[in-house]
C-alpha cells in the first residue's frame, strides 16, 4: 500500500468534537515555560510605572519631574506635556496623557520609565503632581438627579422597552412582587495583571499584550498612533484570564507603546494590582427594581425590570441588566428600563456576563419571591412561564433547553422532595437551605477569518487570530479542524494569538469558539475539497485554503438564539456568626454541542465559582471621601478560595441545534456565572426565612436577622 | 527603589548590635508583611537584618511543663507540633485559621506578632494615616471602617491588629522574650501590643532596637479545655471579623477557670478581663456567658459601619464557652 499523506477521511469524524482532549499548552503552563506578556524581555528593555491621580476630579496644574529624573537609571517621565500625541481613540479611556483633565481618582497623569522596574517605581513615587481639585460625586443612589435613560445599553440593546400595558396589568394582578436588589461594584481581577511589552522598529509597532483579542488591540493601536494596521503586530500568546477586562486595548498597551516611542527602547509595563481597579474596568453597581404580577396559577401577566446604574464621565457604559427580562418568561405586559448617571468614578466595562449576571440575579430572586407567595415549587413556577417564542421579538427559539435543564438538574441535584418551609433544617448551629435559579446567555457571533494548510508531509496547520485566555481555545480549534478535515487531532497544528494571522474576533461575549471555529471549519472544508480534487503528490509548498465568515454572520438568523441553564445550590448559614457557605452546587446547561467536555466543564464551574463570589464574598466599595475603590488587592477583594467551593458539578444536555454554526455550539464562557448568585441567595432565604436582597451576603448582612 | 542593605547575622547578639548601629534598620522574619509594606512604600528601611535563620527555630518543652517557642519557628511548624496540638490546641487552631498554607510556611512566630494592621488607609500612601504618618489624620474614622476597631480605639486611630496567633497567646498567659541593646526582658503577651491612644505609630511596647527571641507558654491549666473560633468573610485566607480564644475549666457546673480574648476588635488582642471576672465561680450557663460578654463589650464604641462586630463577638463568646463547658474530660 503506497503512502498517502492525505487518506480519505473516515465517514464519521464527529467523535473528536466533544472529546475531553487535554489542553495543548498544559505542560508549558504547569512547567512555567509558557510566556505571558510581561515575560518577554527584548534586548535593552526598559520598564514603566504609571502615576495615578490622587484627586477624584479636577485638573493637573503641574507635574514636577525633576526629582524623578534625577534618580539613577531613569530614562523619562511622560506627562501630558511631552507624551506622544494620539489620535482621538474610540474608547476615551485610551486618551492617556493627552490633557490635564482628571476625571476620576486613579486616572494616569504621568508615566515613569527607567532601566529597571524598581527604578521606574521609585521614579513614579518621586513625581510630584499639583492639582486644581473640584468637588466630586461618586455615590450612586436610586434617586440621583443626574439619572437618565440612555438610548442604548451595552451591546446595542435598547435603553428602554415597553410592551402591552404593564401598569394596568400589574394593578390588576392577583399576586404581586415588588422588590429592589442592590449590587456593589465588582472587579474582574484576572490572575495575570494587564501587562504589555512594546517596541518600535522601522516605523512598525510590536506589542506583547495581555489581551482577549489581538486583532482588536492591533486595530485600537493603529488608530491611536495613526498607523496602517499592517504596521502593528500584537501578540497575546498566553493570557492569564480577563473576564472582559482585556476585551479591547487597555491603558497598559498604549502607555507601553508611547513610552517605547518616546525613549526609543522596548518598554515593559505590568500594571500593579493596586492600580488595576481604577483603569481596566469593573462591573458597575446596580439598583434593580423588579415587579411581577401573576395569577393564582403562577403565570406572569406583568413584568417590570428597572435598572439604575452608574457610568463614568469619561464614557457611557450601561450594564444591560434589564435585558434578560426581555426573553426569559412569558409576559404580555412588560417594561424593561435602564437609567444611568455619570459619576466621577472609574469607567465601568465588561465583566463576565455583563447584563445577564446582575440582571438574572434580580429577576431570578424575584421569581423565587413569587414562588414563595404562591406556595409553588420554584422549578414548577419557571416551567409554567416558559414562552413559546421569544417574548420581546416573537421570534422562535432556535432551541430552548431551560425546561429540560430545570428537570434534569433537579433530578441530579436531589431537589425533590423539598420542604418549602424556611428555617426548619438544623444541623447544630447551622441552618440548611436549597435554592434554584435559571441561567441564560445570548448566542453571539462575529466575523472571523482563518487559513487551513495541508503540508506535503501530511500535517495540517490552522492559522487564526484567536486568543486562549485560559479556556483551551487552541485545543478546541484543533478539534474543530480535525473534524472538518477528517484527520486525527494530533495531525493538526494550531497557530493563534498573533495579529498577523488572519483577523478574528476577541475572546469575549462567549463567542470566541463559535466565531473562530466557524471560520476554521469553513477553511478546512474548502481545503478538504481541494485535497479531494488534487491528483498526485502535493506540491512542496502544500495546499492552503482561506475563509472568512463575514457573509454568514451578516446574514443573521430568524431565530432567537440563547443558551440556558439551571443552577442549584445548597447552603449552610451559621446562626452564631452569620457566615454563609455553599455546601454543594450543581449547574445544568443547554449550550448546543459541547466541543470539549474537559475544558467546557472547567469554564462552567469557573463561572459558577465566580457566581459564588458574587453572592457571598466579592464587593468593591466606593470611598465617598476619596472617590476610589477601597479593595484594591487580592487580600481585601475576596474572590472565593478553594475552601469556599466544596462540591461543584456541571452537567449539560446533549443539545442539537442546527441554527447556530457548523459545529452546533453555543458559547459557554459566561453562562456559568448567570443565575449562580440567585441560586445561592434563594437558598439562604430557604435556610433562614429571611430575604436579603443586597449582595454580597457577608456575615454583617446576615447577623441582624438570625435567631 | 530606595536601595537597602541586607545583613544575615549569625547570632542574636550580632543582630541586636547591627540594629543598634543602624537606626534605619528593620528586622526581617518571613517577610510576608514587611516586604509588602516596602513595595507599597509604607516603610523604607535602610537595612534589612534577616533574623529568620538565627538558631531560634526550636520548640522546647520546659521543666516546669511550659513550652518555649523560638522566634523563627514557622507558623506551619508551630501549628503542627504535637506538644502544641495536644496541650495548647487553641494556639494550633489560631495559627491554622490564619493566612494560607504558603504564608504559614514562611511566616515566623516573631514576625507574626509584629505584623502591621491591614487598614486600607495605612497601606495607601496617597492618603492620610496617623499610624503611617503621625499627625496627618485618620480617614478611616469616617471612611471605610467595617473591618476596624470597636474597642479601645482613639481619635487618632481605629486600626485592628490582624494576628490570630497573638489572640491565642493572650489567652494562654504567654510571655514574649525580648533582646535589646540594654539586655533581655520579658513582657506578657497580652500587654505586648498597645492601644493607639496618642501614638498609633507604636503598635507594641517593643523598644527601639529590641527583637523578639522567643515566646514562652506557661503550663496549661490541668483541667481546662481551649478553643479558637474565627468569623470571616470567606472560608479561608481572610482576616478575622471577630475571633475568640477561650480556655475554660468547669467542675460540677461551676466555672473554675476562664480565660477569654478577642481578635479583630481592637488595636491589640483583647484580653477580656471583665468577662473573666463574671465567669469565675459562676454557673456555667448560657446566661452567665451572655453576662460575661456583655460585661466586656459594654466598653465597645462601634463606628458607623462596624457595630455588627459587637453582636458577633457576643454570639461567638456564648457559643465558644458553651461548647467548652460541655466538653468531656
Amino acid at each position: 500500500m503506497s503512502h498517502d499523506p492525505h487518506p480519505a477521511p473516515p465517514p464519521a469524524t464527529g467523535h473528536v468534537l466533544g472529546a475531553p482532549v487535554v489542553r495543548r499548552e498544559g505542560r508549558e503552563k504547569v512547567t512555567g515555560s509558557a510566556r505571558y506578556a510581561a515575560e518577554h524581555a527584548p534586548q535593552d528593555c526598559a520598564y514603566a510605572w504609571p502615576v495615578p491621580a490622587t484627586i477624584a476630579r479636577g485638573r493637573v496644574t503641574a507635574v514636577h519631574t525633576a526629582d524623578a529624573l534625577a534618580l539613577p537609571g531613569v530614562l523619562a517621565v511622560l506627562t501630558h506635556q511631552n507624551a506622544p500625541r494620539l489620535e482621538p481613540p474610540d474608547d476615551p479611556i485610551l486618551a492617556l496623557l493627552q490633557d490635564t483633565e482628571v476625571p476620576h481618582r486613579g486616572w494616569f497623569v504621568a508615566l515613569a520609565v527607567a532601566e529597571t522596574i524598581e527604578g521606574a517605581r521609585a521614579a513614579a513615587e518621586a513625581v510630584r503632581v499639583s492639582y486644581e481639585s473640584l468637588d466630586h460625586d461618586v455615590v450612586l443612589t436610586a434617586d440621583h438627579p443626574g439619572l437618565y435613560t440612555p438610548k442604548e445599553a451595552n451591546a446595542g440593546h435598547a435603553g428602554a422597552r415597553e410592551s402591552g400595558d404593564f401598569d394596568t396589568a400589574y394593578a390588576g394582578a392577583l399576586i404581586t412582587v415588588d422588590a429592589t436588589y442592590r449590587m456593589t461594584p465588582l472587579h474582574n481581577h484576572p490572575m495575570e495583571p494587564h501587562a504589555s511589552t512594546a517596541w518600535w522598529a522601522g516605523g512598525r509597532l510590536t506589542a506583547h499584550d495581555s489581551s482577549q483579542g489581538s486583532t482588536q488591540v492591533r486595530n485600537d493601536l493603529a488608530a491611536v498612533f495613526g498607523l496602517a494596521r499592517h504596521a502593528v503586530t500584537v501578540v497575546s500568546e498566553h493570557v492569564g484570564g480577563g473576564f472582559g477586562s482585556k476585551g479591547t486595548a487597555r491603558p497598559q498597551v498604549v502607555l507601553a507603546a508611547m513610552a517605547a516611542r518616546h525613549t526609543g527602547r522596548p518598554v515593559k509595563l505590568s500594571l500593579p494590582r493596586r492600580q488595576m481597579a481604577a483603569v481596566v474596568g469593573h462591573r458597575a453597581p446596580t439598583i434593580q427594581r423588579v415587579r411581577l404580577g401573576a395569577g393564582a396559577d403562577g403565570v406572569i401577566t406583568a413584568l417590570a425590570h428597572e435598572v439604575v446604574t452608574s457610568t463614568s464621565t469619561v464614557k457611557e457604559f450601561v450594564e444591560q441588566a434589564a435585558v434578560p427580562a426581555r426573553m426569559m418568561y412569558t409576559s404580555p405586559n412588560s417594561r424593561t428600563v435602564h437609567r444611568v448617571v455619570a459619576l466621577d468614578v472609574p469607567s465601568p466595562s465588561w465583566m463576565r456576563a455583563p447584563g445577564e449576571a446582575p440582571g438574572m440575579y434580580a429577576l431570578e430572586s424575584a421569581l423565587d419571591e413569587l414562588a414563595v407567595l404562591l406556595d409553588l415549587d420554584p422549578v414548577e413556577l419557571r416551567l409554567r412561564n416558559e414562552p413559546g417564542t421569544e417574548p420581546d421579538t416573537g421570534r422562535p427559539f432556535s432551541s430552548r433547553g431551560l425546561a429540560r435543564c430545570l428537570r434534569e438538574g433537579a433530578d441530579r441535584f436531589g431537589w425533590r422532595p423539598r420542604d418549602p418551609r424556611p428555617a426548619v433544617r438544623h444541623e447544630g448551629d447551622l441552618l440548611i437551605g436549597t435554592g434554584v435559579a435559571a441561567a441564560t446567555y445570548p448566542v453571539l457571533i462575529a466575523p472571523s477569518s482563518a487559513q487551513a494548510h495541508a503540508a506535503a508531509d501530511g500535517s495540517h496547520r490552522i492559522r487564526v487570530t484567536a486568543t486562549d485566555i485560559g479556556t483551551g481555545a487552541r485545543t478546541v480549534l484543533a478539534q474543530v479542524a480535525a473534524a472538518a478535515l477528517g484527520v486525527p487531532v494530533d495531525r493538526v497544528q494550531v497557530e493563534i494569538g498573533r495579529s498577523d494571522l488572519p483577523d478574528a474576533t476577541l475572546a469575549g461575549g462567549s463567542m470566541g469558539t463559535a466565531s473562530w471555529g466557524w471560520a476554521v471549519h469553513k477553511a478546512c472544508t474548502a481545503l478538504r475539497e481541494r485535497l479531494r480534487q488534487h491528483e498526485g503528490p502535493l506540491p512542496a509548498e502544500g495546499l492552503t485554503a482561506a475563509a472568512d465568515t463575514g457573509d454568514e454572520v451578516a446574514a443573521g438568523s430568524p431565530y432567537a438564539r440563547h443558551a440556558f441553564g439551571a443552577q442549584f445550590a445548597e447552603v449552610q448559614v451559621d446562626t452564631v456568626t452569620g457566615e454563609v457557605r455553599v455546601r454543594r452546587m450543581l449547574g445544568m446547561f443547554a449550550a448546543g454541542k459541547i466541543l470539549n467536555s474537559r475544558t467546557a466543564r472547567s469554564q462552567f464551574i469557573g463561572g459558577m465559582t465566580m457566581g459564588i463570589g458574587m453572592a457571598l464574598t466579592e464587593h468593591s466599595t466606593v470611598d465617598p471621601a476619596f472617590g476610589d475603590f477601597t479593595e484594591c488587592d487580592l487580600a481585601s477583594y475576596h474572590v472565593p478560595v478553594c475552601a469556599d467551593v466544596r462540591a461543584i458539578e456541571a452537567h449539560w444536555l446533549d443539545e442539537e441545534d442546527r441554527h447556530l454554526n457548523p459545529m452546533g455550539s453555543k458559547g459557554i464562557g459566561e453562562i456559568g456565572i448567570v443565575g449562580a448568585a440567585a441560586a445561592v441567595a434563594n437558598a439562604v432565604r430557604h435556610a433562614t426565612g429571611v430575604r436579603l436582597r443586597d449582595l454580597p451576603l457577608t456575615p454583617d448582612v446576615l447577623l441582624p436577622h438570625l435567631p | 527603589m530606595k536601595p537597602f542593605g541586607y545583613l544575615r547575622p549569625g547570632t542574636v547578639v550580632e543582630a541586636v548590635q547591627a540594629r543598634a548601629a543602624h537606626p534605619g534598620a528593620q528586622f526581617l522574619g518571613g517577610g510576608t508583611n514587611l516586604v509588602d509594606l516596602m513595595k507599597l512604600g509604607v516603610t523604607a528601611p535602610d537595612l534589612l537584618i534577616d533574623v529568620s535563620r538565627l538558631p531560634l527555630d526550636r520548640i522546647e518543652e520546659l521543666p516546669d511543663g511550659g513550652v518555649r517557642i523560638g522566634a523563627t519557628v514557622r507558623n506551619s511548624d508551630l501549628a503542627a507540633a504535637p506538644v502544641v496540638r495536644d496541650r495548647y490546641p487553641v494556639l494550633s487552631q489560631a495559627l491554622l485559621a490564619g493566612a494560607s498554607g504558603q504564608l504559614r510556611n514562611t511566616a515566623t512566630t516573631g514576625g507574626n506578632l509584629l505584623q502591621r494592621t491591614r487598614c486600607g488607609y495605612f497601606q495607601d500612601t496617597s492618603k492620610p494615616c496617623n499610624k503611617r504618618e503621625p499627625g496627618t489624620g485618620c480617614p478611616a474614622r469616617e471612611g471605610a471602617h467595617r473591618d476596624l476597631a470597636v474597642l479601645g480605639h482613639s481619635a487618632h486611630c481605629v486600626a485592628t491588629h490582624p494576628s490570630d496567633l497573638a489572640v491565642a497567646l493572650a489567652v494562654l498567659d504567654a510571655t514574649v522574650d525580648l533582646h535589646g541593646p540594654d539586655g533581655e526582658r520579658t513582657v506578657p503577651a497580652a500587654a505586648f501590643h498597645r492601644l493607639p491612644e496618642d501614638h498609633p505609630e507604636q503598635d507594641t511596647v517593643i523598644a527601639p532596637g529590641e527583637m523578639i527571641t522567643a515566646v514562652q507558654l506557661p503550663p496549661p491549666p490541668a483541667e481546662a479545655h481551649s478553643l479558637y473560633r474565627k468569623a470571616r468573610d470567606r472560608a479561608s485566607f481572610a482576616f478575622a471579623l471577630v475571633s475568640v480564644a477561650a480556655q475554660l475549666d468547669v467542675r460540677d457546673g461551676m466555672v473554675r477557670h476562664a480565660a477569654l480574648a478577642y481578635g479583630g476588635l481592637a488595636h491589640r488582642p483583647w484580653r477580656a478581663t471583665a468577662a473573666e471576672e463574671v465567669l469565675r465561680g459562676a454557673p456555667a450557663t448560657a446566661d452567665t456567658f451572655r453576662r460575661a460578654a456583655d460585661a466586656e463589650l459594654a466598653a465597645a464604641e462601634p463606628l458607623r459601619d462596624n457595630g455588627f462586630k459587637v453582636t458577633l463577638a457576643r454570639r461567638l463568646t456564648v457559643s465558644v464557652l458553651g461548647e467548652l463547658a460541655v466538653r468531656r474530660r
